[in-house]
């Protein structure tokens, strides 16, 4: 048990602090750092897919008035250390992926840039290119663990004996399509390497945590931490693809590095986001379960099947939710990858949870219209004790609660199908779930200046609210008005603070910021003086290892397809969570519906149409990537049960900021079959999918 | 090739030398350091670059900066003296219309030039009336405003603070 803050400034309606900066547009972003004459760079790319580049004719570009630095594997400096390939940057010749960084061209103007790189004539020796994901590949390989070090593969009993036995079955394979992040900011560094001395480098950039970016980057170039700067106050969105630096840090730093003295921009551009920024895989999601004709269930089991890179692997934990979602005696998930010659996937908005309950919660859903059971009912009847994975209680679990919630909001009591003139509607309705995690580093000093409370930690603020809600805690912990309070991220001149990933940073930080306040109280009580100062590491917070800690919801959708022309259209989106105690339900609403309509967006619209004759993504933009606009969102609402958890921390909360796109293509699926009657097992759901079963 | 040009920009005039290349984006926020115009994709798709070009909005990383020689530009930082808000920025606070703030400056520039399209008894391809006044409708908002991309995603909430600052309801 932790000993849980009194809820003053937590639970407070609070306008965000950096929001008239943010609707003016005076926030700086890591491109946008006011610096003395910046000097621009741009990338070159590789135009195979794999093979080696023999050839880059640069004498043309460098002879130009203007150009300042063309930098390729023949002439870059050697880095200090080279084992993580993807940062590896003009370290060698070998070309892994389309599009992988081969040089960089830094002049005087952006355009000038930008021209020359375009410009350079690339020798290739290409080879052919393996760049197709399909289940029945023979080279299918378990990694050692899956992301987040989840086992790769879990069995408990025996599924095929429980299939041979059970009253009823369902075998079925989806799949999800793959994703790209594509924050609204694109990915940017500014990078100033100082003129003289050993080198003390400054980056301003778009991270969603400036400690573990600049830990990467002194890894690679061989730096101490003291030498490195790493500073952004805001972030134009991550969605995970900030979570870690890519490669185009370490090519900025490296370009800047060429230039001491003058501060080197870099931002990539829309189009080679889809190369370097990351991407969730695609999954094909063999789901089998086995229940009696009550639907209690006697098997469930998902075998996943995705890609990764040959450069670096990446295996996301598609399987995971599976292993502790229901009760089921028998149990069984496994990840199996295909090694491709393809770009780097990594983290994006609840990877594993998020691919990982849309084959699970259609299959829930495809088994209770087999069995003529109510999707909620089924649910109900399998709801575990205990977490079936680990045998432990749950710290709290609320599944059912946010279920009958949001049943009784929706309205979803009647009939699931009717139709409305030219359209066919119907209801449907998925589980959401995300583990609450906390980081086991992060740090937090309180300071008391000029009057005021300054709390200082290295946090990020993506858009969350963390400018907004840290006050709000550190105010509670410290018994102030949270007008009293200041808080500083963004930098690392503020103490080490964990990723903004996982859902984990208002845990993580939020138990540090808590520690601090109450060492401060406790080091100079009541009156403190100017300059008294109090620091606290999360790992002092009490920590219990005896619970299970999940968020959970529930998540109801009203589609209507047009009978003539197939035509999706998603008037209501609803959705209810149960995710501990809520610091601000201004942010936190904000959160919720964010996820849940980017998780309308997966099952409507997204989809990185892959060429594996190319090996890139044909909609390599944001015309043809299409992602959910303002016309396609109807009424969205995010609701929260009333959920007191002791164990998960000192605030009582869960992380919000992932649970909201977990389920919700799959209660978009199960609306769209009550709807036609089709079932769409492979995202997303478009019209020639329906097209041909309409009446 | 250079060209001088003058833009006059949130009431300042600007007197500046372009590369006839640069975009009026790139012109505003490399030239002149405004930032308050985002680069989100650079050809159009985004809408975070939206300024009020001449009184209407637009994309400036369409336009070219020689093209838009004597133009007046007003971003979203020059919507309200410093201090203040202009009406649509409080209807963005109040409703929490933002999350990150990156395409925030356009959808802001954006939702002026939607209520000035709604004075001027613009249709759009949902007005059901061409003859007609359009009403300032969740349906009529949200069509207009969905050339601006909120990765996000505060739609629900980007419309009804367009309503709100159009006195609509």
């Amino acid at each position: 048990m932790t000993d849980l803050l009194e809820p003053r400034a937590i639970g407070a309606d609070l306008v965000r602090r950096d929001g008239e900066l943010k609707v003016r547009g005076t926030a700086t972003y890591a491109y946008e750092t006011p610096v003395e004459h910046p000097a621009y760079a741009h990338p070159v790319q590789a135009t195979i897919a794999r093979g080696r580049v023999t050839a880059m004719d640069t004498a043309a570009a460098e002879a130009l008035d203007g150009v300042l630095a063309v930098l390729t594997p023949f002439n870059a400096e050697r880095l200090a250390a080279t084992d993580d390939a993807e940062y590896a940057v003009l370290q060698g010749q070998d070309v892994g992926f389309r599009g992988q960084l081969i040089g960089v061209v830094v002049a005087e103007t952006s355009e000038l840039a930008r021209e020359v790189a375009d410009g350079i004539t690339v020798r290739y020796e290409e080879l052919p290119h393996d760049a197709e994901l399909s289940a029945d590949r023979p080279d299918l390989y378990a990694p050692e663990q899956v992301n987040a070090g989840h086992e790769t593969d879990t069995a408990e009993g025996d599924v095929a004996a429980a299939m041979a036995a059970a009253e009823v079955t369902l075998e079925r394979t989806y799949s999800t399509a793959m994703y790209h992040n594509n924050p609204l900011e694109p990915h940017a560094t500014t990078a100033l390497w100082e003129s003289a001395g050993d080198g003390f480098l400054t980056l301003w950039d778009s991270t969603q945590g400036v400690h573990p970016d600049r830990a990467a980057v002194c890894q690679v170039f061989g730096l101490e931490q003291e030498q490195v700067r790493v500073i952004c106050p805001y972030v134009g969105g991550g969605f995970g693809s900030k979570g870690l630096p890519h490669a185009n840090v370490m090519l900025t730093a490296l370009a800047a590095r060429a230039l001491p003295g003058r501060p080197v921009k870099l931002a990539l551009t829309r189009q080679q986001m889809f190369f370097l920024a990351g991407y969730r895989t695609p999954t094909i999601q063999r789901m089998q379960l086995a229940a009696d004709s009550r639907g209690r269930l006697s098997a469930i089991a998902i075998d996943v099947v995705e890609q990764t890179s040959k450069v670096k692997e990446f295996a996301e934990q598609t399987g995971v939710p599976t292993r502790m979602m229901y009760a089921s005696p028998n149990r069984r998930s496994t990840h199996r990858l295909a090694a491709l010659d393809v770009p780097i996937p990594s983290w994006m908005r609840a990877p594993g949870e998020c691919p990982g309950m849309f084959g699970p919660e259609v299959a829930m859903d495809e088994l209770a219209e087999e069995l003529g059971i109510d999707p909620i009912e089924l649910r109900v009847r399998n709801e575990p004790d205990v977490d079936p994975e680990t045998g432990k209680p749950w710290s709290s679990r609320n599944l059912v609660r946010c279920l009958r919630e949001g049943a009784e909001r929706f309205g979803w009591s009647g009939p699931r199908a009717h139709r409305d003139g030219d359209w066919l509607v119907g209801t449907g309705v998925a589980s959401s779930v995300y583990p609450t995690m906390r980081q086991a580093t992060s740090t937090a000093n309180v300071r008391f200046e000029d009057g005021r409370y300054v709390a200082e930690i290295g946090a990020a603020d993506l858009g969350t609210g963390a400018w907004t809600i840290l006050p709000q805690i550190t105010a509670d912990a410290l018994g102030v008005d949270v007008a009293d309070v200041d808080v500083r991220i963004g930098d690392t001149r503020y103490p080490v603070a964990s990723v903004a990933g996982g859902s984990s940073g208002t845990n993580t930080w939020g138990s540090a910021l808590v520690v601090a306040a109450r060492e401060f109280r406790t080091k100079f009580g009541a009156d403190p003086r100017d300059g008294d100062e109090a620091s606290g590491d999360v790992d002092q917070a009490g920590q219990d290892d005896t619970h299970s800690p999940y968020a959970f919801g529930a998540q109801f959708v009203e589609a209507r397809v047009n009978a003539d022309t197939g035509e999706i259209r998603v008037p209501r989106l609803l959705g209810v969570f149960g995710v501990g105690r809520v610091i601000n339900p201004r942010t936190a609403r904000s959160q919720l519906i964010g996820g849940m309509t980017m998780g309308l967006s997966m099952a409507l619209h997204e989809n990185s149409a892959w060429d594996p004759r190319l090996a890139q993504v044909a909609n390599h933009d944001l015309a043809e990537y299409h992602i959910t606009v303002n016309a396609d969102v109807g009424a969205i609402e995010a609701h929260w049960i009333d959920e007191h958890d002791p164990y998960v921390n000192a605030m009582g909360s869960k992380g919000i900021g992932e649970i909201g796109i977990v389920g919700t293509a799959a209660a978009v699926v199960n609306a769209v079959h009550a709807a036609t009657g089709v079932r769409v097992r492979h995202l997303p759901v478009t019209l020639d999918k329906l097209l041909t079963a309409l009446p | 090739m250079d060209a001088e040009i003058t833009l006059r920009v949130d009431g300042e005039a600007h007197r500046l030398t372009v590369d006839t290349r640069t975009s009026l984006l790139d012109a505003l926020r490399e030239r002149l350091g405004n930032t308050s115009p985002k680069k989100g994709c650079d050809h159009g798709q985004c809408g975070a670059c939206t300024v009020l070009l001449d009184g209407d909005r637009a994309l400036t990383c369409l336009a070219l900066a020689v093209a838009h020689d004597g133009a007046e530009i007003t971003t979203a930082d020059g919507l309200a003296p410093a201090g203040e808000l202009h009406p649509v920025q409080q209807a963005f606070l109040d409703s929490d219309a933002f999350q990150c703030g990156y395409c925030t400056p356009g959808q802001v520039c954006s939702a002026v030039g939607v209520l000035e399209e709604f004075e001027r008894g613009w249709p759009s391809h949902v007005t059901e009336d061409l003859t007609g006044r359009p009403e300032m409708s969740h349906d009529e908002v949200a069509e207009r405003m969905s050339g601006n991309l909120c990765r996000c995603a505060a739609y629900v909430n980007i419309t009804p603070a367009v309503q709100q600052a159009g006195g609509a309801r």
